[in-house]
């Protein structure tokens, strides 16, 4: 099993009324919030703590894509990435990812990934989301209509643009180029480790079996909120003749680990809360821009539904955010905490359950300090990780791994320094 | 009293309803957001005289498909398209807000197919120091209340009929939405005040004094780009859905400007 330590940057700094006077931590967010000599240090320490991560041994750090968000400091995960790259040396580079539609050309994001692929010696992920409707939408003014047209029209030309062994023309139905030719070329051959975050829509299912990319649900809510998505994935995919690796699946989650359950307790409450009370803080009516949800997906979502009035006037309401769960955070599993034994037998558990065998970790989340990250990231890394490492290895070869080059060949940030 | 007709036109992008009512000189109707899930009673007075012809846009109940609809030019022509295939060629023509913009383009890009224009509350400008509302950002339960000055009796005539199908109906609706923010997404500013200068037909901008959505004042500067004479009426007590909220006033205004130009 891969563990990935996954990195989203909020801002830690939100008031105490932050909720009560403030109608979104996305989209419309007070920019008077955010102090930069703060953001200066908390991007520095958000650095540091990555880089603790890789060297405790996890197998890969990750960054992600926000914008107007209080709680993702990263509009462009690539600057992050790429600093990764240079000071990291063995972990994964997991780029989860860039919003595809918001890049013209979309060939932009193939000469980035490319440029950090070649940095960091084949080490990256690329990750390619549809991107959240308050990112795209709202945020950067993306069409909501014509954002996955757009998405899986850029999905055909990066990958091509990685694959291909000669410049060519790409006359797509939003991006032409006369001459296609991304410099430089990937470590990774035929091309970089695709990785897809969904929010469990067939259309996504589908594209992950014909293209051969690796499919991640990403809920805030944890393994249990996730179960019928990955069931419904795994359903799909037999369907479709596809084997049930799980190495093609992945799940977010977040994780405390302490000495025991009580210490536990009492050290993640607060950012937990943080977490889920201020940060997920965002206002209904930026999550369902008409056209974001395409009409069979819709279909869908009704026909499951008893139809009642109170859900007749939010079903076109993305189910993304879900905030009357809060209050339950350990209880219903959204974090996973305890004593290293404690999480691992949860982690294998919803693991084995879900069928999943990359696990996306919060080991950071809320307000966080550092030296409580790195903490929670050292016994992870020293007491959980070693229990769970093998499971599946044995049945099933992981095929949406990056393969970089040989350790011996790679040049290091210290050894270069020299 | 007359009775209201449907028939079907073939379009370049699939087929479209089309509504009449009355006989008459032809006037034809674009309608604004939502489209018309029902008939409404503007054109009831309207038929009154004349002949009134409503045909559907793309994505709109009764509409072709929209989501071939990629950029302005593809949505100009298939409103002309429509506008053709339902016989409105030279007519007069009034367009409600979404409507409205569509129907300006096409007064502007062909002034043989549109005799006198008359434009309720239409989309199509933004304005820095006056903004319009992000009508796409709006919980649905409170859209009503910023669409109409009458907001219960709006949620009763887009609520779904006896003996509709709930999720259909919802669907339909919703689609509406999405084409319409297909179109205007995403400040509802098609540009379209640099070609209102074509615009040399005779002209009326109707708005409602309390359009939550599109400002009022929108209304001048309209009139002010169109080359042709144009008048302006604003309608006191009657919000963005100012054909709904007040069918008398907006039927007696455009009677007035039709019978005498």
């Amino acid at each position: 099993m891969k563990f990935l330590w996954f990195h989203l940057m909020p801002y830690p700094d939100l008031p105490d009324d932050f909720k009560a006077k403030h109608e979104s931590v996305w989209v419309n967010i007070d920019p008077g919030l955010f102090d930069a000599e703060r953001g200066h240090e908390v991007y520095n320490e958000y650095i540091d703590e990555l880089e603790f991560a890789a060297e405790a041994g996890l197998d890969a750090i990750c960054v992600n894509e926000h914008h107007a968000n209080g709680y993702g400091l990263m509009p462009s995960p690539n600057l992050i990435a790429s600093i990764l790259a240079r000071g990291t040396s063995d972990a994964a580079i997991c780029i989860m990812g860039n919003s595809l539609a918001l890049y013209n050309p979309p060939t932009r994001v193939a000469e980035e990934m490319a440029m950090i692929d070649c940095i960091s010696g084949g080490r990256l992920i690329a990750g390619f989301p549809v991107g959240t409707p308050m990112d795209t939408c709202y945020a950067y003014g993306q069409n909501p209509g014509l954002l996955r047209p757009r998405y899986y029209e850029a999905i055909e030309l990066i990958t091509k643009a990685w694959e291909a062994d000669e410049a060519f023309a790409f006359n797509g139905r939003f991006t032409q180029q006369r001459y296609v030719n991304v410099w430089p070329r990937p470590v990774q051959k035929p091309r970089p480790p695709v990785w897809v975050p969904g929010s469990g829509s067939i259309e996504t299912w589908r594209m992950c079996a014909e293209k051969d990319f690796l499919y991640a649900y990403l809920s805030y809510f944890g393994y249990k909120s996730s179960a019928a998505v990955m069931k419904g994935y795994w359903k799909a995919m037999g369907e479709m003749g596809m084997e049930p690796n799980p190495f093609q699946a992945g799940f977010l989650q977040a994780i405390g680990v302490a000495e025991s359950r009580q210490e536990a307790e009492e050290l993640y409450t607060g950012p937990g809360n943080y977490f889920f009370d201020t940060c997920l803080h965002l206002s209904p009516r930026f999550a369902s821009p008409p056209g974001y949800t395409t009409e069979e997906s819709l279909r869908a979502r009704f026909a499951s539904q008893v139809v009642t009035a109170a859900n007749r006037a939010n079903r076109f309401s993305g189910s993304g955010i879900n905030r009357s769960a809060e209050r339950k955070m350990f209880e219903e599993g959204h974090v996973i905490i305890g004593s290293p034994d404690e999480v691992a037998d949860k982690i294998r558990e919803a693991a084995i359950d879900l069928n999943v065998g990359n696990l996306l970790m919060l080991l950071h989340f809320g307000n966080m300090s550092r030296d409580l990250t790195n903490y929670n990231t050292q016994l992870f890394a020293e007491k959980v990780m070693p229990q769970l490492t093998d499971l599946f290895e044995d049945k099933w070869e992981h095929k949406w791994w990056p393969e970089p080059m040989a350790a011996a060949k790679r040049v290091m940030q210290t050894e270069a320094a020299e | 009293m007359n009775a209201m007709t449907e028939r079907t036109v073939e379009t370049p992008g699939g087929a479209a309803r089309v509504w009449e009512m009355g006989s008459g000189e032809t006037v034809g109707y674009f309608a604004g957001l939502h489209g018309l899930p029902g008939w409404l009673p503007l054109l009831d007075s309207l038929s009154e005289n004349r002949q009134v012809v409503v045909p559907s846009l793309p994505g709109y109940p009764g509409g072709s498909d929209h989501e071939q609809l990629d950029d302005l030019f593809d949505w100009i022509l298939a409103a002309r398209d429509v506008h053709t295939a339902s016989g409105l060629g030279g007519a007069d023509l009034i367009g409600a807000s979404v409507g409205g913009a569509l129907a300006a383009e096409i007064a502007a890009a062909w002034p043989d197919a549109v005799r006198r224009l008359v434009l309720i509350a239409p989309y199509g400008m933004y304005v820095d120091e006056d903004p319009s509302t992000d009508v796409f950002a709006q919980a649905q339960d409170k859209l009503s209340a910023i669409m109409s000055a009458n907001p219960e009796a709006y949620d009763s005539y887009v609520d779904t009929p006896d003996g509709e199908d709930e999720v259909e109906w919802d669907l339909t609706r919703f689609r509406a939405q999405m084409a319409a923010a297909r179109l205007l997404w995403p400040l509802g500013d098609t540009k379209l005040g640099k070609r209102l200068a074509r615009i040399h037909q005779p002209a009326l901008i109707i708005w409602g004094a309390d359009d939550k959505i599109l400002p009022a004042s929108y209304a001048q500067r309209f009139a002010d780009a169109i080359s042709g004479p144009a008048s302006v009426r604003i309608i006191e007590g009657a919000g963005h859905k100012v054909e709904f909220d007040a069918p008398d006033a907006v039927a007696e205004a455009i009677g007035e400007f039709l019978n005498n130009p």
